[in-house]
């Protein structure tokens, strides 16, 4: 298996190449463009058959792309931050569709002001479509998990679109080394597409007119059940895939010391890096046992698995990189919610938004604090506590 | 080639229980789409009566493959699904956008202009009732001005936009207008059309009696009053070359064409307009921006015809 340099990007880029993709459309938007940029450029050289659609607009690379799938091709996209909203729309078309699809999105903050750098405000307000929402920590894992994603999306127990999320510079333009599977190794691992339907000719398939409103409801119970399978296929593919390729993550929840951990951050995306090494330093320096539950898929939720791994913790710090104003982050109001009937102390962390630095030494004032606390005074519950960019601290 | 009634296909394609109004132009053209382009079809449909028209899942009042999308979607929808027919070694499918006139002009413009200037091979068709009427009959940028509507209670004031010539200035390779009035029209267009390949565009003139208020029973004539005053020409742009369609020869001079108060009358969308003779004069004035149009497009894009008729050769 060969090792290539590559950015979080490009890791995409091989992995849509590997998946044989026949379909691609796609808008430019930084920091996800030189996906765009990748594919096209393999498609010319003719390294990737593949039809690429150049759309005026994202709203259009979607509709694209689900129209190519309903067809029956496979088919892929990528987006971020104002390209993913402008989607919003039909991203829900598509997976209320159920037509298996793959979309990497290049996390970025949202204006205004203007902000290119990472955050997770675009891949969060994505939660209620009914895509898989998978998050890599690293450009080796965004390969693999954009391979697993096409596998995943297209089990017939699942049906749904997936999306592959990897930070915007942190890994979208960051070089690392990336194991590259052989193309005779992935088409012996990935089955032929598989769909529900395929609207042709042939077909006298009509998809998406008027429903009567229960069976509307029904459909949307069937979403929610793929969803339920979905968590036991992911884990199921990424085992699997450990078998031939040689790497696992540890399915839906990736643990870091989880072993004999008191203490647990809860993070997902590339700064579940920091956190690691900022549990690794308060376990050295101040001898707290602490571990991170690193949550790879954000939909479905890991619900059963966190409440194993948090479920005896004396303390879960969760740390969002997102917020829903009015509310708290996201990540630490579905991990409230697994852990309703544990007297688990809790403490949700905002920080990183617009792509401010937070680096393992920022963690570890805010988790020492948070484990003094439980400490001293038994049970702590802090919903939304606001780590403040080093210069407003 | 001319179209003869008893050569076209006896096939039901709009089944009995869809949930058309009475009258409805809709169902009308759809029947013609599939009467012209045979069975190798597959329409994408964006929000609209069109949408409603199918019927109720699990059963569809209209007998053939659709993939119903976003209103704002069509052209882009239909383009992806193209391209996957030809990348799974199917290129001879066609698809076939059905949009109404905001899907086109409005909301959906955006993905037809990138269709069109994509060159996408799909046949984009646009059934233009001049109003949204699946949400109840408001103002859309191609109701005409003068017409009431649910959004412009005193009439619109500002002309309707001209999304043909805007698909010619694409530089597409084929443009058409059509009018559910003057079916053997459309369907040799389709037909033509459906050979070429590349974009194509064909803009079907449907009066609705429901939002333009007129007898139900009506509806062919008041589609055919449209192109008889001059209001609707029909004519085609194909590879560069543009011609006015026979059916609308004759109304290139003036005393030819029916009084456009004839058509007003009809309908009561123009019952208030009609009080106020700006209006009129403004609905009457569409007529000749319509036919300064045509005219400068012929002299310049078919010299060798225009060379013909000046000379009466
Ligand atoms: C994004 C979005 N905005 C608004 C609507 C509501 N809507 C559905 S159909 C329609 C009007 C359709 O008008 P037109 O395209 O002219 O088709 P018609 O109903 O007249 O056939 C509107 C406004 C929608 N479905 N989606
Ligand atoms: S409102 Fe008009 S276009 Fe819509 S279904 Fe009724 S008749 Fe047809
Ligand atoms: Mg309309």
């Amino acid at each position: 298996m060969p090792v290539l340099t590559l950015t979080g990007n490009y890791a995409v880029a091989h992995a849509v190449k590997l998946a044989r993709v026949k379909v691609i459309a796609a808008y430019p938007i930084t920091p996800q463009t030189t996906i765009v940029e990748k594919l096209s450029e393999m498609v010319e050289k003719g390294e990737l058959d593949a039809k690429m659609i150049r759309v005026e607009s994202e709203h259009s690379a979607l509709a694209a792309v689900y129209g190519a799938a309903s067809a029956g091709a496979r088919a892929f996209t990528a987006t971020s931050s104002h390209g993913l909203l402008y989607m919003h729309e039909v991203l829900w078309w598509a997976a209320g569709s159920r037509i298996p699809l793959v979309m990497a999105v290049v996390t970025r903050a949202i204006g205004p002001p203007w902000n290119i750098h990472v955050d997770h405000q675009d891949v969060m307000d994505q939660r209620d479509t009914g895509w898989i929402i998978a998050v890599a920590q690293e450009n080796q894992e965004v390969l693999d998990l954009t391979l697993q994603a096409f596998r995943i999306s297209e089990d017939p127990r699942v049906y749904l679109p997936v999306i592959v999320a990897l930070d915007g510079f942190i890994l979208s333009h960051t070089t690392a080394p990336v194991e590259v599977p052989e193309q005779r190794e992935v088409d012996e691992w990935l089955p032929p597409r598989r769909q529900p339907y395929v609207i042709a000719p042939e077909t006298s398939i009509v998809m998406g007119n008027i429903a009567p409103d229960e069976e509307y409801y029904m459909m949307r119970l069937s979403m929610q059940k793929a969803m339920g399978e979905a968590k036991r296929v992911a884990e199921e593919v990424d085992a699997e895939y450990g078998k031939v390729f040689g790497r696992s993550y540890g399915g839906l929840v990736e643990c870091h010391r989880c072993e004999d951990a008191d203490y647990y951050i809860v993070i997902t995306g590339s700064w579940a890096g920091d956190a690691k090494e900022a549990a690794d330093r308060v376990r050295e320096q101040a001898g707290v046992r602490v571990g991170v539950a690193r949550v790879r898929y954000i939909r479905p939720w890991p619900h059963e698995r966190l409440r194993e791994i948090l479920g005896n913790a004396k303390g879960v710090i969760v740390f969002d990189r997102a917020v829903s104003f009015g509310a708290k982050g996201q990540l630490f109001t579905d991990t409230a919610a697994s852990l309703y009937d544990y007297k688990v102390s809790m403490r949700g962390v905002i920080a990183g938004l617009g792509g401010v630095d937070v680096p393992a030494e920022d963690m570890i004032p805010v988790i020492m604090d948070f484990v003094e606390k439980v400490e001293e005074q038994g049970f702590v519950y802090e919903p939304s506590y606001w780590l403040l960019p080093p210069k407003y601290r | 080639m001319p179209v003869r009634l008893k050569d076209l296909p006896r096939k039901r394609y709009g089944m009995p229980g869809n949930a058309a109004c009475p009258g409805c132009p809709e169902t009308m053209g759809l029947r013609y789409v599939k009467m012209a382009l045979g069975d190798d079809v597959v329409l994408v449909i964006p929000a609209g009566c069109s949408s409603v028209i199918q019927g109720i899942a699990p059963k569809s009042g209209i007998n053939f493959p659709i993939l119903n999308i976003v209103f704002a979607a069509g052209a882009a929808a239909a383009a992806g699904m193209k391209a996957a027919f030809e990348a799974l070694g199917r290129g001879d499918v066609k698809v076939v956008v059905w949009a109404g006139d905001g899907g086109t002009g409005d909301i959906g413009f955006q993905a037809l202009s990138g269709a069109a200037e994509r060159n996408d091979d799909i046949l984009y068709i646009c059934v233009d009732n001049e109003a949204y009427m699946n949400t109840g009959i408001q103002r859309s940028s191609l109701t005409p001005p003068g017409a009431w509507t649910t959004t412009t209670w005193t009439g619109k004031r500002e002309p309707k936009k001209n999304v043909p010539l805007i698909m010619i200035a694409h530089d597409v390779p084929y443009v058409a207008t059509a009018s559910v009035g003057y079916p053997q029209d459309f369907i040799e267009k389709l037909r033509t059309a459906a050979k070429i390949r590349g974009f194509k565009y064909i803009h079907l003139h449907a009066p609705c009696p429901i939002g333009w208020r007129f007898d139900p029973g009506l509806t062919p004539k008041i589609a055919q009053l449209a192109v008889q005053t001059g209001l609707w020409p029909l004519y085609e742009y194909n590879q560069g070359k543009f011609r006015v369609s026979p059916f609308s020869r004759m109304y290139r001079r003036p005393e030819k064409r029916v009084p456009v108060i004839e058509y007003l009358k009809l309908q009561g969308r123009f019952r208030a307009a009609l009080k106020n003779p700006e209006l009129v004069k403004m609905i009457e004035a569409e007529v000749e921006r319509m036919w300064r149009w045509i005219d400068a497009l012929e002299k310049s894009l078919n010299p060798a015809e225009e060379a013909r008729r000046i000379t009466g050769t």
